[in-house]
């Protein structure tokens, strides 16, 4: 009897063939629902800096270098994928992809900077302001994110600080 | 260089120990099923082995805390010479999403120095495979940094030779017809 049922195994694990998979000779796809590397689109971006408001890992950076000129920066370093970048964008300028090969030996090859054209209006030279309270509340921007060393900035501070954060901003008083 | 030397010095057998130093579990169960027949990490010459005495590779998971900071840093040199450190996991490779906790320290690379990040919440254990034969020189990794910069501002006052037409009709050539 014992015999029989080891006669039955053997049969059974000669059915079951190669098992493993060929994985890097052979590609291997991500499933369909998979969220993978978040890529973000320069052309359909309009740096109204939602992703990196509402990034649970504050993997996205925004720094206002002048006027004109946003710069938004994906580090990518501590990215949980969860995908929330993708769901608050307003333009769907970041798609989650299927990219899941990502193992490098230096982690700054995982981020991505923009740099982004804010209009401006052409009489005070000032962005746009959403026309109602609701609608700014939702494009919170004008963040100061330390972008050398790759931190981000607090936006409220327990104190006031004696000099003036933006320089074109000088009160005179009596 | 780093690549000809690993392709030297460690052959074809890599004997992998797995620290984690406070993550939540999910890199673990994902290095495990790496080694389960189905992925068959052994066909590389991959073996966990229970001390790091017997390593040649850490498999770090979880970030650096301020409980585990030392212990893993003795579990580093407690590793004999030619060492490769794999951080797993987001949290390893940046702090995780509980970075600015008064618990956690960053990333890995505070603790010791780290050769190969494979980045991911967890990552899939095909990511792990592709970690490991990147650092086996198999595979070419894949990944490079983007960037996208703005070459010219469609705004005319930067652009004063484009403007045509003179007195109180000054047309911008450049501007898109409606």
């Amino acid at each position: 009897m014992s015999l029989l049922s080891k006669l039955h195994e053997a049969v059974l694990c000669l059915k079951a063939g190669r098992v493993t998979l060929p994985y890097p000779a052979q590609p291997r796809p991500a499933p369909a629902a998979f969220r993978g590397r978040p890529i973000f689109d320069a052309a359909k971006c309009i740096g109204c800096a939602g992703c990196a408001n509402n990034c649970p890992a504050r993997e996205i950076l925004v720094f206002d270098v002048c006027q004109e000129i946003r710069i938004l920066k994906y580090l990518g370093r501590r990215c949980t994928y969860c995908g929330r970048c993708a769901e608050v964008c307003p333009e769907k300028a970041i798609t989650m992809s299927q990219e899941f090969e990502t193992a490098t030996n230096r982690i700054s090859d995982l981020q991505q900077r923009l740099e982004l054209f804010m209009s401006t209006c052409q009489r005070c030279g000032r962005c746009f302001t959403e026309p109602t309270p609701l609608e700014q509340l939702k494009l919170k921007g004008y963040r100061f994110d330390d972008l050398e060393n790759e931190r981000w900035v607090f936006r409220s501070q327990a104190y006031l600080s004696r000099e003036t954060a933006v320089d074109d901003v000088r009160i005179e008083l009596d | 260089m780093l690549k000809n030397l690993c392709q030297k010095m460690f052959g074809r057998s890599l004997w992998v120990y797995h620290a984690n130093s406070g993550g939540c579990n999910g890199c673990d169960i994902e290095v495990l099923n790496v080694l389960t027949p189905y992925y068959d990490a052994e066909r590389f010459g991959i073996k966990l082995v229970g001390s790091p005495r017997h390593a040649d590779v850490m498999l770090c998971q979880g970030p650096a805390m301020r409980s585990t900071a030392r212990a893993l840093r003795r579990a580093y040199e407690a590793m004999p010479a030619p060492k490769l450190v794999f951080a797993i996991g987001s949290c390893a490779c940046g702090g995780g999403i509980w970075h600015d906790s008064y618990t956690v320290l960053g990333p890995v690379e505070k603790i010791v120095p780290v050769d190969f990040y494979i980045p991911g919440c967890p990552p899939r254990p095909e990511a792990i495979i592709y970690g490991v034969a990147v650092a086996l020189g198999l595979v070419d990794k894949k990944i490079a940094p983007v960037q996208f910069k703005q070459l010219e501002m469609p705004i005319p006052r930067y652009h004063p030779a484009d403007l045509a037409g003179q007195g109180e009709l000054v047309v911008y050539t450049k501007a898109e017809k409606v």
